[in-house]
């Protein structure tokens, strides 16, 4: 018996009218790996993104988690199941504090939330659990700061700590270090490193330097498509990578 | 340990004050109005508390859910005809459909809940249609529901159509008597504080805070885990039960109930309390219905082109007291929420 993937996508395809976004990909991350995806503007990794955590019905396809299909689930009822994401672009509650922000997500997996009288800001539990989080990431200090207050960094960190605080088996990050400062971002990767052993990760990211440090595997993805799949030193020295990517990539931006 | 979730969550020192005044004036109001030898003063008094009820519930959904339901009068009508009707029925020939006659009533134990109960479940059903969409389409369809609503009412000649119905009785209330302006007034502000008391728990409640997460940012709350729409929808009939008991207690305190209620321009009007008194605030839509009711009272004296001035006094707010006469009164610092 082979280990079983936590994540296995199945000829997922997203078409929007004429342009396919997601173009039959197919993808496993085997648990307690972490699994990168990179790729220029416009491959296709936030709608890959949107589509395997329910946002987005997929055109056809099938997203196993657990080797269960959750494909006809919607976003909500696979957070449930243990799905979670970050966005790419930041998306917390601004008028609540960071702590409500993570203690809102402890609560969605606690139970309904049809209890209307008793104040939330009393459950110890959920405080607890949403105080952890942000213990975690960095934020124990910001905990009563209005989440719309913070920094952009912290606010990253908030979006961390909140998709931790669903205690998810796969963790879904939407690049974690988009405009971040270099000592931020490094702070994010001795974050996400000390993360991989507790939960299975798919990470998009543009920052190589944290993709080749943290993933065991990468998949590039080329305009809706996986054009290859392998360990970082496999990615670095793949010639049909590097002409598709990372060497035109590499020339323009240096 | 330190738990507050919005910098909101705690009255201020100055909004508790302001709700103490509030209340201990809204108490003293029927002595004051005797004392003026103005007594009909506390008819009008109860028909603003009972357009303040009608307000809170539609912040409860507008303020702290974000949806804008434009056709809130017609859960208020709708129980106050049911009342009405009832009571019609008790009077004259019994109702009878499919052969079988029911007599009505003018008890409040029996009429006042099925009231309410109708008004929830025509809220269920705008709610659960309407919450399909977003934005204007939802105030559009919200509209296009009490329209129907209004139109259905307008066709009944038994029940009076446009001319509307008188209320044969007013409901039996424990041995209350309704007729008394002052006993009318008060079980009004009775019903008032019980109802701001428990919204006032409830938007701190788990439920509170996932209805107020929707507002924010309801695919935020999707992504962690929350069915939204069911949380949406109840708050929705809790609100239409709320504006329902608003009814009831309009028709009981006029006697009468007429399509008027049921209309938009109603449902307006309760919009623009909640935006002039301070959506989010509870308290706002109860100093809003005062202020447009006294305004309008104070304007139709002075001018027959009193919209003129009304309006121009609506913007000014908007511009400049976003949060409302309740957030530019009994709160200490502007900013968020």
């Amino acid at each position: 018996m082979h280990n079983p993937a936590t994540l296995s996508l199945r000829s997922l395809i997203k078409r929007f009218g004429a342009v396919t976004a997601t173009d039959d990909l197919s993808l496993k991350v085997a648990a307690g790996e972490l699994h990168a995806i990179i790729g220029p503007n416009g491959a296709g990794k936030s709608t890959l993104i949107a589509q395997i955590a329910g946002e987005l019905p997929s055109t056809s396809g099938d997203v196993l988690l657990d080797g269960q299909s959750v494909t006809a689930l919607n976003a909500p009822a696979r957070s449930l199941l243990g799905l979670a994401r970050s966005f790419q672009i930041t998306s917390l509650c601004n008028g609540f504090t960071a702590r409500a922000n993570v203690a809102l997500a402890a609560q969605a997996h606690a139970g309904h939330s049809f209890r209307f009288w008793r104040s939330a800001a009393n459950d110890s539990a959920l405080l607890a659990a949403a105080d952890a989080a942000l213990a975690k990431v960095g934020l124990a200090a910001r905990a009563e700061t209005l989440a719309g207050a913070l920094a952009h960094g912290e606010q990253r960190q908030l979006e961390l700590a909140i998709a931790l605080a669903t205690r998810p088996r796969m963790l879904m990050l939407d690049e974690p270090m988009a405009g971040m400062s270099k000592e931020d971002s490094a702070r994010m990767t001795d974050l996400l490193a000390s993360l991989k052993k507790t939960c299975t990760i798919l990470l998009v990211e543009h920052d190589m330097d944290a993709v080749f440090a943290l993933a065991d595997r990468v998949s590039v993805l080329v305009y809706g498509r996986c054009i290859a799949t392998g360990t970082p030193s496999e990615i670095r020295e793949s010639a049909s990578v590097r002409q598709a990517y990372l060497g035109e990539d590499a020339e323009a931006t240096t | 340990m330190n738990s507050v979730v919005t910098k909101m969550d705690r009255l201020g020192h100055r909004e508790t004050v302001a709700i103490a005044v509030l209340f201990v004036a809204l108490a003293a109001f029927p002595l004051v109005a005797n004392w003026l030898d103005s007594p009909y003063l506390i008819r009008v008094a109860t028909r603003i508390l009972v357009f303040a009820i009608a307000a809170v519930s539609l912040d409860l959904i507008l303020g702290f859910g974000g949806m804008v339901s434009f056709g809130h009068a017609a859960y208020v009508g709708v129980a106050a005809y049911v009342v009405a009707i009832l009571s019609f029925h008790a009077t004259n020939d019994p109702f009878t459909v499919w052969g079988i006659s029911f007599t009505g009533t003018h008890s409040a134990l029996i009429a006042w809940p099925a009231a309410i109960l109708c008004s929830s479940l025509t809220a269920l059903v705008v709610g659960a249609i309407a919450l399909r969409t977003t934005g204007v389409y939802f105030i559009m369809i919200t509209l296009a529901f009490a329209q129907m609503i209004y139109f259905l009412f307008m066709s009944l000649q038994q029940y009076g159509a446009d001319e509307g119905l008188a209320l044969a009785q007013r409901s039996d209330l424990a041995g209350l008597s309704l007729g008394n302006r002052a006993t009318m007034y008060y079980v009004v502000l009775t019903a008032l504080g019980l109802v701001l008391l428990v919204l006032y728990r409830l938007v701190r409640s788990k439920f509170g805070m996932v209805l107020r997460g929707c507002q924010q940012n309801e695919r935020r709350m999707r992504a962690i885990g929350f069915k939204t729409y069911r949380y949406k929808l109840t708050a929705f009939v809790i609100s239409g039960a709320i504006a329902g008991l608003s009814g009831v207690l309009l028709v009981n305190n006029e006697a009468f109930v007429s399509t008027a209620d049921l209309h938009w321009l109603r449902s307006a009007d309760l919009l623009i309390m909640v935006i002039l008194g301070g959506a989010a605030s509870l308290f706002g839509p109860l100093v809003g219905a005062l202020l447009w009711v006294c305004l309008e009272f104070v304007l139709e004296g002075l001018t027959p082109h009193w919209h003129m001035i009304l309006g121009p006094i609506l913007i000014l707010v908007v511009l400049y007291a976003r949060r409302g006469v309740w957030g530019w009164l009994a709160t200490e610092r502007a900013g968020h929420a």
